[in-house]
């Protein structure tokens, strides 16, 4: 088995998965209708991601199992998504401000993927590229309008992006298993994506008048399973049915 | 929380074989621009179109429904108005 790429693929899964799941919240739930359809678009296009690199997660596994046997069937430290995608969807603002620190990040992974020397991942990326731009651009008028619109908005996003800064700097996590793929061409380095991520966090910062949070206090784990206790209560709702009757279908 | 509402816009769509946009609907969004991203996600998510207008409802003057029969009757008795009196030759399809 190739560890480090299943490794790999397992991390890029397991954000979709969390965020979609996080976002699917939402559905019913929306400021307005219109926001509403769009958050749970959003939160297909991350399942549809799921399945397709949790599937490859599988393939490269090799144990015979299936993308639903990894999403449904693992214990919470066997999850290794960003501890970011795992935290609460809170008021509008901060799902916005979660969303758009992890489409900034997205939108250059995907793109360095398209050159990935592994074909499997650069072909999910070449789909996902285009989702994930149009996520990005949706989470940034958002932010823009938030930031810069009325006094009470432009203070409760500020508040989210304070809280939420200390979770950014887990998405260019890396260790050994990035060191052999960035190695063997299979995968980016984390530093490039870091200023790609940065230049549009700024530029979108500015234009929304917030300010970033001088805090460099750094949140890690999720990377290595170990996450928050939100994670818990999220894998209880997802897995419930397949826990409750195994291999159920509908 | 401001309870101003968001204005109205009315949404056409440009599907993949038509030359023209079609309305489809309607809805609310802040501005121009989450219009069309709004657009995109409700009107669009089943692939039905390629090219996305919006325009804000007050913006469009509407012909009065009271006077729909001095607008509209006058074009019934004239059937010579529609080209079906001409014998299309045979052999000609597609017409």
């Amino acid at each position: 088995m190739d560890k480090a790429l299943f490794e790999y693929v397992l991390r890029l899964g397991d954000d979709s998965l969390i965020l979609g799941h996080r976002l699917s919240e939402w559905c019913g739930h929306g400021p307005v209708l219109e926001e509403d359809i769009a958050l749970t678009n959003i939160a297909l296009d991350l399942i549809g991601q799921t399945n397709l690199l949790l599937d490859y997660a599988a393939k490269l596994e090799n144990k015979g199992k299936t993308a639903d046997d990894l999403a449904f069937l693992r214990f919470d430290k066997e999850y290794k998504n960003v501890l970011l995608v795992e935290q609460p969807n809170g008021d509008f603002g901060m799902t916005i401000m979660r969303q758009f620190l992890f489409d900034a990040y997205r939108v250059p992974l995907f793109s360095s993927l398209l050159k990935s020397k592994d074909e499997t991942l650069a072909g999910i990326a070449e789909k996902s590229l285009k989702e994930a731009k149009y996520h990005l651009k949706h989470s940034s008028e958002w932010v823009i309008r938030l930031g810069d619109g009325t006094e009470e908005s432009h203070r409760r996003i500020q508040d989210s992006l304070d809280s939420l800064w200390r979770y950014s700097s887990e998405l260019f996590y890396a260790d050994e298993i990035d060191a052999e793929l960035i190695d063997r061409g299979v995968a980016p380095s984390q530093d490039d994506l870091r200023s790609e991520w940065q230049k549009t966090v700024n530029s979108v910062l500015l234009e929304a008048t917030l300010t970033t949070p001088s805090n460099n206090w750094k949140f890690e784990g999720g990377r290595k399973g170990l996450h928050s206790e939100h994670l818990g209560y999220i894998l209880a709702e997802l897995q419930y049915m397949q826990r409750a009757y195994p291999n159920m279908e509908w | 929380m401001s309870n101003k509402e968001w204005p109205l816009w009315e949404v056409f769509i440009r599907s993949k074989q038509g030359l023209n946009h079609k309305h489809v609907g309607s809805l609310r969004a802040p501005d121009e621009i989450m219009a069309v991203d709004n657009a995109r996600d409700v009107y669009t998510r089943r692939s039905e179109g390629v090219s996305i207008w919006v325009v804000e409802s007050k913006n469009i003057y509407a012909s009065d429904p009271t006077e729909a029969d001095s607008l509209f009757e006058p074009a019934n008795t004239k059937v010579y108005r529609h080209p079906t009196f001409y014998d299309v030759p045979d052999g000609i399809e597609h017409m």
